[in-house]
Parts: C-alpha cells; sequence; structure tokens
C-alpha cells in the first residue's frame, strides 16, 4: 500500500499519448495527443458529455484507458500519490459524518502509511493548508454547513494536504455564484507560486481565457488546444464547422459546444 | 420488590448473565461495523447476506445437528461466501443490482426452509434460526463471540482512516493508490463475520435491525464519524440489556426485544432531532 516514487523532472508533468477510451462500445475519448508541463494552468472546455470528466480520470490513474499511454513526469500514474482529483460537487455525500479538517487530513493518509494516526506536525500541516484556502474558521465545521465556494478551497486544500503536484478539478466554478467563482479562480491564481499543475474543466470560455495560461477545446477530440488568445481567434472559424459549435454573443460571450456530434467534420478542426 | 432486586434477580440465573454478556458483545460489533453500512446505504446488503446465510446453517444443521457451536462456522464460511458473491454480483451490469441481490437473496433463503422443512421439528428450529436464541448461548459460543468480534473490531480500529476515505471518497483512495477494492472486500468480509457473530442473538430476520438502528440513531446526535461509532455501540449495548429485562419480566421472545428497544431509542433521537430543529 502506499507506494513512493521519484519525479523525473526533466519530464513533463503529464504527456498523454494516443488516448482512446470507450464505453459500452461508445467513444468518450479517441485519439487524445497533449502533455503539459510543470506550474501550467489548463482550462478543459467542452460540452456535458464531451468526456472532460473521463480525461481527468484517466490522467488520474483511476480508470484504465483501451488505448494510448499516460505517464506523470515520466512514469505511469499508478505509481503517483501526487495527482489529485477534486470531484464535482454533486458527487460527494455532503451528509457524511466529517468535518472540514478531516476531510482535508485524508490527503495526508498516504503520507501517513498503514496502521497510523496523524501527529501533531500532520495537524499542523492541515492548518496550514486551511490557512491558505481561508477556511482556518471553519475547520471544525460539519461538511454540509459550508457553502459551494467554501466546499471547493477544501477540497484544494485537501489537494494541497496530498502535497499533490497535478491538480484535476472537475466542473468546480459550476453552481457558484459569480463572486464565489472570482474568488476561486484567484486561489488557484496564488498556487501558481507553488509549482501546482492545474487542470480545470469548464463550461465557461471567456472566464477560461482571463486566468488560464491554454485553453483545451475537448469534445471527444481535442478540437484546439492553445493559448487563450488563440483559441478565442479560432472562434469564428470554429463557428463554422458545424451546427454543433455555436457563439451565444450575450453579455457573456460565451462560445459553446454542441452534444451532438458528427465525426467526419471533426479532421478538419485539426487543420485550423 | 427494589430497584437492586430487579436488576438482580435475573443474573442470578447463568444462562441470563451469558445472554446479557452475548447481547453486549454482539451489540457493539453490529453497531461499529454498521456504521459504514448506514453511511454507505448498505442496509439491504445486510439485510439479504443475514438471509442468504440461512441454507448453509441449515445444511450444517442436517449433517452435524443443533450444536450451535459447529452452526457458527458453518454461519461463518456461508457468511463470507455470500458476502462476497453477493459483491461481485453488484458489479455485473445486466441486471440492477438491487435486483440481483433480492432474487438471490429470496431465492438462498426459500433454499435454506426447504431444506430445514425436511426435519420433523422444523418449526421449533427454524425459528431459532430466524428469530435467535440468546438464552440458549452455551459458554464456548461466548468465547467464539467475544474472539471474532474482537477481530472484527480490531481490523475496523488498524484500518480506519482508510475504510473511512473508501467510504467518503473512492476516487480519493485510488489516487491515493490505495487497495480499493481489496478493502472493499475486507469490509464485505467483515460483515459477514459480524453476521455469523450475530446470529445467535438476533437470527438471520432481525439482523438488519442490530447493524442499521444504533448506528442510524447515533448519525443523528453526532456529525463525528468516531463518535457516531462509539455512541452507536453504546445504543446497541444499552438495548442488548434492556431488551433481555424486558424478555424475562415480560415474557417477550429476546431477540424481538433487544430490537424493539433499539427501535425505540432510533424513534427517541429521531424526535428529539425534530423537536431540536424547530
Amino acid at each position: 500500500m502506499y507506494p513512493q516514487v521519484i519525479h523525473q523532472t526533466d519530464k513533463p508533468i503529464l504527456n498523454v499519448q494516443n488516448l482512446s477510451v470507450r464505453y459500452n462500445g461508445r467513444v468518450a475519448l479517441e485519439d487524445i495527443n497533449f502533455h503539459l508541463h510543470v506550474g501550467e494552468r489548463v482550462a478543459v472546455v467542452g460540452p456535458n458529455g464531451a468526456g472532460k470528466s473521463t480525461l481527468f480520470k484517466v490522467v488520474a490513474g483511476v480508470l484504465q484507458p483501451n488505448q494510448g499511454l499516460v505517464t506523470i513526469s515520466g512514469s505511469n500514474p499508478l505509481v503517483h500519490q501526487c495527482i489529485a482529483y477534486i470531484p464535482q460537487r454533486s458527487q460527494v455525500d455532503w451528509a457524511f459524518p466529517v468535518n472540514v479538517a478531516d476531510v482535508v487530513m485524508m490527503g495526508r493518509n498516504a503520507k501517513l502509511g498503514l496502521f497510523k494516526l496523524p501527529s501533531k506536525k500532520d495537524w499542523d500541516f492541515v492548518n496550514h493548508v486551511l490557512e491558505t484556502v481561508q477556511l482556518s474558521d471553519l475547520s471544525k465545521r460539519q461538511i454540509n454547513q459550508l457553502s459551494g465556494g467554501q466546499q471547493q478551497r477544501m477540497f484544494i486544500a485537501r489537494a494541497l494536504a496530498q502535497e499533490a503536484e497535478l491538480m484535476l478539478m472537475d466542473e468546480p466554478l459550476t453552481g457558484l455564484d459569480t463572486p464565489a467563482q472570482e474568488s476561486l479562480l484567484d486561489l488557484l491564481d496564488t498556487l501558481k507560486g507553488q509549482n501546482v499543475t492545474v487542470m480545470v474543466a469548464t463550461h465557461d470560455l471567456e472566464q477560461a481565457s482571463r486566468h488560464f495560461d491554454r485553453i483545451m477545446l475537448l469534445n471527444h477530440k481535442i478540437i484546439t488546444f492553445d493559448e487563450p488568445s488563440s483559441v478565442m481567434k479560432t472562434e469564428n472559424l470554429l463557428q463554422a464547422y458545424g451546427a454543433r459549435l455555436r457563439t451565444t454573443n450575450g453579455n457573456d460571450n460565451l462560445l459553446t459546444l454542441d452534444d451532438s456530434c458528427c465525426g467526419d467534420e471533426e479532421h478538419e478542426h485539426e487543420h485550423h | 420488590m427494589n430497584i437492586i432486586d430487579w436488576l438482580t434477580s435475573p443474573l442470578q440465573y447463568e444462562f441470563m448473565f451469558r445472554g446479557m454478556l452475548a447481547a453486549v458483545m454482539v451489540g457493539i460489533v453490529c453497531a461499529v461495523i454498521g456504521t459504514f453500512v448506514v453511511l454507505r446505504g448498505m442496509a439491504f446488503f445486510g439485510d439479504a447476506l443475514a438471509h442468504t446465510i440461512l441454507p448453509g446453517i441449515a445444511l450444517g444443521y442436517l449433517i452435524s445437528g443443533n450444536a450451535r457451536e459447529i452452526l457458527f462456522w458453518w454461519a461463518l464460511g456461508t457468511a463470507i461466501v455470500a458476502s462476497l458473491g453477493i459483491g461481485a454480483i453488484s458489479k455485473q451490469a445486466q441486471v440492477k443490482e438491487d435486483t440481483a441481490i433480492g432474487i438471490i437473496f429470496a431465492g438462498m433463503f426459500a433454499l435454506g426452509i426447504a431444506l430445514i422443512s425436511t426435519v420433523r421439528s422444523y418449526a421449533v428450529d427454524l425459528s431459532h434460526f430466524l428469530f435467535g436464541d440468546v438464552l440458549g448461548v452455551s459458554m464456548q459460543s461466548l468465547w467464539l463471540i467475544s474472539i471474532f468480534g474482537g477481530i472484527v473490531l480490531l481490523i475496523v480500529i488498524a484500518f480506519y482512516k482508510e475504510f473511512t476515505t473508501i467510504s467518503f471518497d473512492p476516487i480519493l483512495a485510488l489516487t491515493l493508490r490505495l487497495p480499493v477494492n481489496l478493502l472493499n472486500n475486507l469490509l464485505l468480509t467483515l460483515i459477514a463475520v459480524t453476521v455469523a457473530v450475530s446470529l445467535q442473538t438476533v437470527g438471520v430476520a432481525l439482523m438488519v435491525a442490530m447493524l442499521v438502528t444504533p448506528a442510524a440513531t447515533a448519525s443523528m446526535l453526532t456529525h463525528r464519524l468516531s463518535t457516531m461509532m462509539i455512541l452507536a455501540a453504546i445504543i446497541a449495548a444499552f438495548s442488548g440489556v434492556v431488551g433481555l429485562y424486558l424478555s424475562y419480566y415480560f415474557s417477550i421472545a429476546s431477540g424481538s426485544a433487544i430490537v424493539l428497544t433499539a427501535t425505540f431509542l432510533f424513534l427517541l433521537g429521531f424526535l428529539y432531532k425534530r423537536v431540536k430543529s424547530i
């Protein structure tokens, strides 16, 4: 239990090659290729069912791909404990009888090892990361007494307690009001200094373009993966290809991708 | 008759004293493992598991007679096979999990009754298996209960943080590279051992109450898992003792007296919670 591994720092933190995943014969992800450097912050944008959660689960080593290779700093994800997967809030049992500090301490399980109880040093560490996410006052709260934004910040604290180097956040902004979204994004910005690589799944391309180094447009395949300025520029180009891409040029200037997908148009996006 | 006499007079019978010890030990083990059963939503699994072991006990009964110490081993073996079997079935995709469990559980239970019904004294024997026979607990059974119950408690304590993590967030457990499948199967095995240990106290029909009711009561009174476990154990032990006194003074079947006491405490907790939230 609880393996340890040495990172090869000259390798990308995450390298994905020819990745394909199928669920019950349906394609969830097809021919995914990309890599991330240490400290990068990437938004993965795509509609529901585009394969964002699947991609994160494969990267975390929780789900095995049908095809392709994922490496974390040069080795198989399964030997790493430094990958934090932060679940969608709807996937969590908020009535579970634990408080905020308990949940954050769960992230330290691997560092603690078997049959060991947390020492004062571990509790100090937990308090320290709770300070980082500004939840010190709420450390003894039962988790269902937190607001949505506080719940997300608790999971970030847990990832920090895990000493995660790659943080995968599944739709953390969904269901939060704008101030809570902004404060969460600000928190992610302050983590920049800690060399934590962050991948965030989101619907909101415009917001993503303001806070992330690169944006991946995903709909079973990678449509484009580039700096925000280029991804935003492709907007019209994307719009030109098929009804499944549309821009709602309202107040929020959203670009969304439709769920309905059609195979042969996909290739052309890759030549943009 | 004063209260001291009222409390001590049943205990002058050795079988009452043994029954009391058995009820307290079984209550504690059931409550602790039951905390995970409640949190993971496995009440139906627990109920099914208890019923599924009936054919195993029946087979043991037909082969080796009514010796409870021998039947314990039959119950233990069947419970472990059944729990891992049900665990595996719930992962298949052809039939919905609860449907699959329902079919197997009723089928096995029917097989158990069919086997027992081939014996002439079947009504009496069957009712012991169904509803328990805590006043018939022998010294040897008491040893088996304390050894196996003790093992269950020790394993829960040893893997407390791992069991908590796989119950709250299995994906976190996987990213921490915990052997989640192994731990799940270990937990299923512990539930199976608990069921075997509790067989003589409450019987298969009422087993689920021992697993679920005290833990559910405790869950209404606290927001900490460790506190919930300890409270559940206290509530269960208390129910065992009170139930046996009720059984002694009002001539109620002992298993049902214990379960009714636990149910009454649950209702009290429920009302307390309702009044508090107004």
